[in-house]
C-alpha cells in the first residue's frame, strides 16, 4: 500500500472516533430466556439441519485428510480465543469478535457450524453468556450466517482475483458484522416496537450495536490475516491441499 | 513477518482507541444493554429460563474467560510450532 493510502486510512479513522458518539449499544449473543419460546423453538428447528450438515462435513473430512486436523483445531481455537475477548469499543461499550471467518475460509462453512456451536455450548454452560434456550437462535447467527457469509467473501475474491489477505479480512470482517445483524433481526422479529413493528425494532437493535462491532470487526479481520501469514509461510502444502478442494 | 508485525500493532490500536477517546464510560457488556432495550420495547416480558450455573461474581467470570483464551492461544501456539517445525525439517531435508 503507498504512504498516502496510509495517510488517507488514519484520517479517516480520526473522523470515525471523533464523530462516533457515546451511546448504549448491545450485540453478543441474545441471553438465556430472552427469546419467547416460539422463537427458540423455531431457531432450534432452524439450526439443526445445519449441524447436522456440519457433522457429517467434520467427519469426512478428518476421515479423508487425517493430516488436515491441526489446522481445524487451529481454527476450532482461534474462534475460542476471539470470542473470549471482550473488546472495549468507541460507543463505550464491549463486545466480542466471533472468530469463525479463519476456518470458513480454509474449509468452508459447514466445518465452523461445529466450532462455533461448540464455543457458543461452553459460554453458554460455564459463563452464563448466550444460554440454552438461546442458543439455537445464537448459533444460527455465530455458527451460521458467519461462516456463510465469509465463505461467499472467499469464493467472491477467488473468483474476481482480488488480493488473497484482501479477500481474507473482508470475509473475516463481514463475517463478525453479519453475526450481529442476524441477532438484531433475532430479537427485533421477537419484540418488534409497538408504533414501527419489526422493522422500527431492528433499527432500534441495530444502528447502535453496528458502530460497536465496526472496530471490533475490523481487529477480527487483522488477527486473521495474521494467522493466514502464518499459515501461508509455515503450512503451504496444507493450504495448497485446500485450495484444491477437500 | 513484517507485515504481521504491523498489524498486530494496528489491532492493539483499534483496541486502545476507544479507552483513549472516551470517558466517563464502565465499557459494560453489549449484552446487559440489549436485555434493557428489550424492558423498553416488551415492558411485561419475563424471560422464562434461567442459566444453570452463573459465575459467582466477576473475578471467576474473568477466571474462565480467560481460561478460554488461554487454552485456545495455547492450542494456537502449539499448532503454529509444529507447522514450523515441519517446515524447517523441509528446508534441512534439501
Amino acid at each position: 500500500m503507498k504512504k498516502w493510502k496510509y495517510a488517507l486510512f488514519l484520517c479517516g479513522l480520526v473522523v470515525y472516533f471523533t464523530f462516533s458518539e457515546s451511546s448504549s449499544a448491545f450485540a453478543m449473543h441474545i441471553m438465556e430466556g430472552f427469546l419467547p419460546v416460539g422463537w427458540v423453538i423455531f431457531w432450534w428447528l432452524a439450526f439443526l439441519p445445519f449441524l447436522i450438515i456440519g457433522m457429517r462435513s467434520l467427519i469426512r473430512i478428518t476421515r479423508e485428510h487425517p493430516e488436515l486436523k491441526l489446522l481445524i483445531a487451529l481454527s476450532g481455537a482461534f474462534t475460542f480465543v476471539l470470542s473470549a475477548l471482550k473488546i472495549p469499543s468507541v460507543t463505550g461499550s464491549s463486545s466480542h469478535p466471533t472468530g469463525v471467518g479463519l476456518g470458513a475460509v480454509l474449509f468452508g462453512p459447514w466445518t465452523m457450524v461445529v466450532m462455533g456451536s461448540i464455543v457458543l455450548l461452553f459460554q453458554a454452560l460455564l459463563l452464563a453468556h448466550g444460554g440454552l434456550t438461546t442458543l439455537g437462535a445464537n448459533a444460527m447467527s455465530m455458527a451460521v450466517a458467519g461462516p456463510l457469509v465469509a465463505y461467499g467473501i472467499y469464493r467472491f475474491g477467488k473468483k474476481w482475483n482480488i488480493s488473497r489477505r484482501w479477500t481474507i479480512f473482508f470475509a473475516a470482517f463481514f463475517s463478525d458484522l453479519a453475526t450481529y445483524v442476524v441477532t438484531s433481526l433475532q430479537l427485533a422479529l421477537a419484540f418488534p416496537d409497538a408504533t414501527g413493528g419489526i422493522f422500527a425494532s431492528f433499527v432500534k437493535f441495530a444502528g447502535i450495536f453496528a458502530i460497536t462491532q465496526i472496530p471490533l470487526a475490523i481487529t477480527e479481520g487483522l488477527l486473521t490475516v495474521v494467522v493466514w501469514n502464518f499459515l501461508s509461510t509455515y503450512s503451504s502444502r496444507e493450504l495448497t491441499q485446500l485450495e484444491r478442494g477437500v | 513477518m513484517k507485515r504481521s508485525l504491523f498489524l498486530l500493532v494496528f489491532a492493539v490500536l483499534l483496541v486502545v482507541a476507544p479507552l483513549l477517546f472516551i470517558h466517563h464510560s464502565d465499557f459494560g457488556g453489549t449484552d446487559d444493554q440489549a436485555e434493557k432495550t428489550i424492558q423498553v420495547i416488551a415492558p411485561h416480558y419475563k424471560p422464562w429460563a434461567q442459566t444453570i450455573f452463573e459465575p459467582p461474581g466477576g473475578e471467576v467470570e474473568t477466571l474462565l474467560f480467560s481460561v478460554q483464551a488461554a487454552v485456545g492461544a495455547g492450542i494456537i501456539g502449539y499448532i503454529i510450532g509444529v507447522y514450523k517445525g515441519r517446515a524447517n525439517q523441509r528446508d534441512e531435508a534439501k
